[in-house]
């Protein structure tokens, strides 16, 4: 074993493992600085945490989507930022019209279905679209080949509704009845943060008992793991890949809208950063795997919330909250490299050779 | 989108035009027609924008009928007249539609004046017509076209094609032309107006065109003109013609498209550099930007006196600045050589993207200048001449330019080149080959960030500062696209691709606002398509043999 | 006298044995066989000697130097060389620059050199080019060397992986099923075109084969495999008369198999 170990490990392995230790003593150095200190208060750090919960319910919601198409097709879904963006951009609208019409907060119940119908609509529709225009031509393409596609289509289609809607902000209208906060004892929630997290939870349920006991469910795990065998046992493989599109599309849809409470902003260029962090995600719980998907973006929303209070603020670093983008995407880089398999396991392991 | 029918139906025919109308409405309600507006081809007939939106259903027309080789009748002009017809009805549709309801409050391009373009501005009750009619007629001419022999086809597709071109390249060949005052005058009387052509210099410049097309297409297929097979003297002496074209550019072109020029040649250094990563050893990199940043902030952080009590000059730093390239290219190599294709895409965007956050931090800012970025960076400067204007420092592009391809050409043909390819091919086997795929990748990567760092160190003296924002995701993009158009692997795909993305944008200003829109939907087109690129990579032949065209025998069949 | 030996070598995936202690000694200059159903380990034997897998247990030896684990492209410039049982040539280069790629071990221009070309690396650029030409020949493959690898017809394919395998100038080659999709006369060809390699270049030859008429014709040494292990060795004569051997043939209703070992000696 040890011997194995010796002709095995090699100068990059070193220099790799080198990088993490390094980066870890950090992290752990600068959270025992921080915590040292005191600088924050317990109310702060539940703060942090609640924030950061809400927000990883938003990226589990959107991760679902790659990681569906991902255990399917093998194929990072990059324009899968922009689904979302388009959903949450379009329901502004939406909501705007019911916010002047004077619904919005007379039914509000009524008015949030329409907008969630509205977003999870143009969402699903545009992930339908995409597949069949750009990706179905390529299903046997080489690996590169689809990626290249899926980065131009999301250049297309960010541009496509900066075009159309405009390259301005749009507001997103708050609602009454998600003013304020709800107090547990030290823990305050804001009720807009609640319901992002009780949303994504019973949209992850939903779509985890459709991918688990449903008939497409078992439809979809089958092509997930051979195609051909799947298609001579009679199931339409094409037809499973378009619902498999809907659903990612109508989970980034609801995720636009929950996105849109948080931060009640929407513009064309919303998605990039939130699907770049929803990617890690996935990658993070383990990429075609849905309950890895949850268990990533809470992590993610977690560690980008509290992180930069806790181990960069320890370091001594300024203004630490400039860089939580950073740390997300060192999170990505780091996971790729030293467990591409994520912490659940990719359901199926890519065997070389 | 499958669109297989045995003949062109009336069915195919409506659907036909109704995807041709939907994309002519995609494009009009992106802005572009409207943005084109101003465009003309031929002043005060018609503009870009009325292109823009005509060219889909004509397209979406004769690509159809293309696919069914048989049709010949007067029936295929019927359906093609009806397939126009369709496609108009739905932008005359959209037009009235706006006329009912406010869809501006939402589509902000759904303005009054893209209803006067759709229109041809013939106010109302007469405009949608007038606009079916249009595309009715084009539909038809479209099927009448096909009709026609393959010589007069040629004739007319070409005559259309380079008419548009030379409408829109109205300002670049006016600049040129003007310094010979005769033919200035000449060409601004008969040819060209404000914008765009001249009606009559229209109808010349067509039969000029289509004459010389069609001439030639009656010829016997000659071959083409290839420098290797002309005697030395005259080899020798159009290479020292190009060379002297290339010296005196910016004599001919001004300060203006010298700029446009200086901007397609840095593209052309990162073009070649990220052609070695992605183009020969197949490693897609889409943090490439972040070697741009890197050579550009060397600069900056070495010869700013902002930051620098004794800051150096240009060539001082310029052997750090690439050294530094090489080291990092070398370092964010390292982490993602164990990866695959697609997870390496994504770990290099996140690499390119944490670069430039701590670029953008307040952390590093009393080193890097945070968002303010860095002023005052040194020009480069030639005894006592300082490189400061467009002009000047198109020769240090050129300079650049030349240094990185013939480094390009020359690894291209050699031990290291082919082993990238080898990689790029099929890594199992590459190995088995004895190649170290670690050294490898590690050369492919800190070359490749040595040409993009060379660029940004040119960019940086060009602009005397640097700022973050300059050194976005977007770049990456650029490159990419530039490279897939012109054909991934190729080096004169590089140049090809860097005119057309980086030039044309810059020729035709209005063009700015949709470019990622247009190079989104040219990657999809692109790999869909015509993965290859235009100027396709080509392998060179070693073993110099004539007769290997014809193939000995069929392929046996695998006995099972 | 052994130029490959390798002591109780074991490979596993996940619970499966894919080898189970496989001795195995090739003698220099030999063309030794390995046979065995699907599955029986033969092409995972091959990825352990050329360093694609790493054996859990056990060691191989090469030359009496120890290479277990060693990394492909050290495997290769140590003087072993492989083809494979789907072809895997460089598909979008010539068939030269195939063969260039395999004389990649013995050529020396880094990324300066390359660059600057000095009359050294020009030198070796025009052996390599020369070498290349040569082995063409020596493969029948003249006149198709610019010729892109995807474009050449199936039996050609096979010998130009071959030619890239001997451009490293292996000591032991390893050949994965060198007649698969052949017809009679092709396999006839390729039969004598192997009994070249060793009478005229000295190269041992290892190889993985089917068709049992090719193996029992050209093999001096057979070791046959089923499910991970070995379960014999011998001369051809003495396999055809291995009971074991048949039982692992004609128990999984391969009879066509053996059938031909007996019938086609005696045609010949």
């Amino acid at each position: 074993m040890l011997r194995m170990w010796r002709q095995r490990v090699t100068l990059t392995d070193l220099v790799i493992w080198g990088l993490g230790i390094l980066i870890l003593v950090g992290v752990v150095w600068g959270s025992i600085q921080t915590l040292r200190l005191g600088k924050y208060t317990l109310a702060i750090w539940y703060d942090l945490i609640i924030t950061g919960l809400a927000l990883g319910g938003v990226y589990a919601l959107i991760a679902l989507g790659y990681t569906l198409v991902y255990g399917i097709l093998r194929m990072i879904n990059f324009a899968h930022s922009e689904i979302f963006m388009s959903g949450a951009f379009t329901a502004t609208f939406a909501a705007d019209a019911l916010y002047q019409a004077g619904w919005w907060n007379s039914y509000p119940v009524l008015s949030l279905l329409i907008v969630l119908l509205v977003a999870a609509t143009v969402s699903a529709t545009i992930a339908f679209s995409v597949e069949r225009i750009a990706y179905r031509p390529l299903r046997y393409a080489p690996r590169l080949v689809p990626l290249i596609t899926a980065i131009g289509t999301s250049f297309f289609l960010q541009y496509t509704f900066r075009g159309l809607y405009g390259s301005g902000q749009k507001g997103y209208p708050d609602m009454d009845i998600f003013q304020g906060a709800i107090v547990f004892g030290d823990v305050r929630i804001l009720k807009t943060q609640l319901v992002a997290i009780v949303g994504a939870v019973i949209m992850m349920v939903i779509l985890f008992s459709i991918v688990q006991y449903t008939k497409i469910g078992k439809a979809m795990r089958s092509v997930s793991e051979d195609k051909e065998t799947a298609a001579l046992m009679g199931i339409d493989v094409d037809r499973i890949i378009s619902t498999t599109f809907l659903l990612g599309g109508i989970s980034a849809g609801v995720a636009g809208i929950l996105f849109l409470i948080l931060f009640p902003v929407a513009h064309f260029f919303m998605g990039f950063v939130p699907g770049l962090k929803a990617f890690t995600s996935a990658v993070l719980g383990g990429i075609g795997n849905v309950p890895g998907a949850f268990l990533g973006g809470v992590l993610l929303g977690l560690l980008e919330s509290v992180g930069p209070s806790l181990f960069l603020d320890g370091l001594g670093i300024p203004a630490p909250y400039q860089l939580k983008d950073a740390i997300a995407f060192t999170i990505l880089v780091f996971i790729l490299i030293f467990r591409p398999t994520g912490i659940l396991g990719e359901r199926m392991a890519q065997t070389k050779l | 989108m499958q669109i297989s029918a045995p003949s062109f139906s009336w069915k195919e025919a409506v659907r036909v035009g109704v995807l041709g109308g939907a994309i002519a409405i995609l494009i009009s309600l992106v802005g572009m027609v409207a943005a084109f507006g101003e465009r003309y081809i031929v002043y005060g007939w018609f503009s870009m924008g009325q292109v823009l939106f005509l060219a889909p259903i004509l397209f979406m027309v004769s690509l159809t009928l293309r696919r069914e080789k048989a049709s010949t009748s007067s029936k295929t002009v019927l359906h093609s007249l009806l397939a126009g017809a369709v496609g108009g009805v739905m932008l005359a549709v959209l037009v009235l539609l706006g006329q009912v309801i406010n869809l501006r409050a939402v589509l902000v391009n759904a303005s009054p004046r893209l209803y006067g373009m759709l229109t041809f501005n013939q106010g109302l009750p007469a405009g949608p017509f007038v606009l079916i009619a249009v595309t009715a007629l084009l539909g038809a001419v479209a099927g009448a076209y096909h009709l026609l022999p393959p010589r007069w086809q040629r004739t007319l597709s070409q005559a259309v094609i380079w008419l548009i071109l030379t409408g829109l390249m109205r300002d670049l060949i006016m600049n040129i032309v003007v310094r010979w005052r005769l033919v200035g005058e000449l060409f601004k009387t008969v040819l060209f107006a404000s914008s765009g052509l001249q009606p009559i210099g229209a109808i010349v410049l067509l039969l000029l065109i289509g004459g010389l097309v069609y001439w030639r297409s009656g010829q016997p297929a000659g071959r083409g003109f290839s420098l290797k097979n002309q005697p030395p003297t005259i080899r020798w002496a159009s290479i020292a013609g190009i060379v002297l074209i290339f010296l005196t550019l910016p004599q001919i072109l001004g300060v203006y498209f010298s700029e446009i020029l200086d901007n397609v040649m840095m593209y052309i250094l990162m073009g070649l550099g990220l052609n070695i990563v992605v183009g020969f050893a197949g490693l897609l990199d889409l943090g490439y930007v972040a070697f741009f940043a890197i050579g550009a902030y060397t600069m900056g952080v070495l010869t700013s006196p902002e930051l620098r009590a004794e800051p150096l000059t240009y060539w001082q730093a310029l052997p750090f600045a690439l050294v530094i390239s090489f080291i990092s290219g070398l370092i964010l190599g390292l982490p993602v050589l164990k990866l695959r294709g697609d997870y390496l895409a994504i770990v290099t965007l996140g690499f390119g993207e944490i670069v430039r956050l701590l670029v953008l931090s307040d952390w590093l800012r009393p080193w890097l200048g945070g968002t303010q970025g860095i002023q005052l960076i040194a020009q480069p400067r030639i005894g006592s001449m300082v490189l400061n204007t467009q002009e000047e420092l198109y020769y240090l592009f050129l300079l650049g330019v030349g240094i990185i391809l013939f480094i390009a050409i020359r690894l291209k043909d050699s031990r290291l080149g082919r082993a990238w390819m080898a990689l790029r091919e099929d890594e199992d086997v590459a190995m088995a080959m004895g190649i170290n795929h670690v050294v490898v990748k590690l050369l492919a990567f800190a070359t490749g960030a040595v040409f993009s760092g060379l660029a940004g160190t040119i960019f940086a003296a060009k602009l005397t500062s640097v700022y973050p924002h300059s050194m976005n995701f977007l770049v990456s993009i650029n490159v990419l696209a530039l490279l897939i158009l012109g054909g991934m692997g190729s080096i004169p795909g590089a140049f090809v691709g860097a005119l057309v993305l980086i030039g044309a944008p810059e020729l035709l200003r209005e063009f700015a606002e949709f470019r990622y829109l247009v190079y989104g939907a040219l990657l999809v087109t692109m790999m869909v398509t015509r993965p290859e690129g235009l100027w396709p990579e080509e392998r060179r032949r070693l073993e110099l043999h004539e007769a290997e065209e014809e193939l000995k025998g069929a392929e046996p069949v695998p006995a099972s | 006298m052994a130029i490959l030996v390798s002591k109780k070598v074991t490979k596993r995936f996940g619970g499966l044995e894919a080898l189970s202690k496989i001795d195995l000694e090739v003698r220099e200059q030999s063309i030794h066989s390995i046979i065995g159903p699907n599955g029986a380990g033969k092409t995972t034997f091959f990825n352990c000697v050329t360093g694609f897998y790493t054996p859990e247990e056990g060691e191989i030896l090469f030359n009496g130097r120890n290479i277990t684990g060693l990394s492909p492209d050290r495997v290769t410039h140590l003087g072993i060389s492989r083809t494979y049982q789907n072809i895997r040539l460089f598909k979008n280069m010539t068939a030269v620059e195939n063969i260039l790629v395999g004389m990649h071990p013995h050529l020396k221009a880094g990324l300066i050199g390359s660059v600057i070309r000095p009359s050294w690396v020009v030198k070796e650029e025009r052996e390599a080019l020369e070498e290349a030409k040569h082995l063409l020949r020596f493969v029948g493959l003249q006149g198709r060397g610019d010729m892109l690898a995807k474009n050449l017809p199936y039996g050609e394919q096979r010998r130009l992986e071959i030619a890239r395998a001997l451009a490293s100038r292996p000591k032991l080659l390893l050949l994965d099923e060198p007649t698969a999709g052949m017809n009679p006369s092709e396999t006839q060809d390729m039969i004598n075109f192997i009994r070249r390699l060793r009478d005229e270049l000295g190269i041992t030859i290892l190889l993985i084969e089917h068709q049992m008429r090719v193996v029992m014709n050209i093999s001096e040494l057979i070791t046959v495999l089923d499910f991970g292990q070995k379960i014999a060795e011998g001369t051809p004569l003495e396999i055809q008369r291995n009971e074991r051997v048949i039982e692992a043939y004609l128990g999984r209703g391969a009879a066509s198999g053996l059938g031909q070992v007996h019938a086609s000696p005696a045609a010949r």
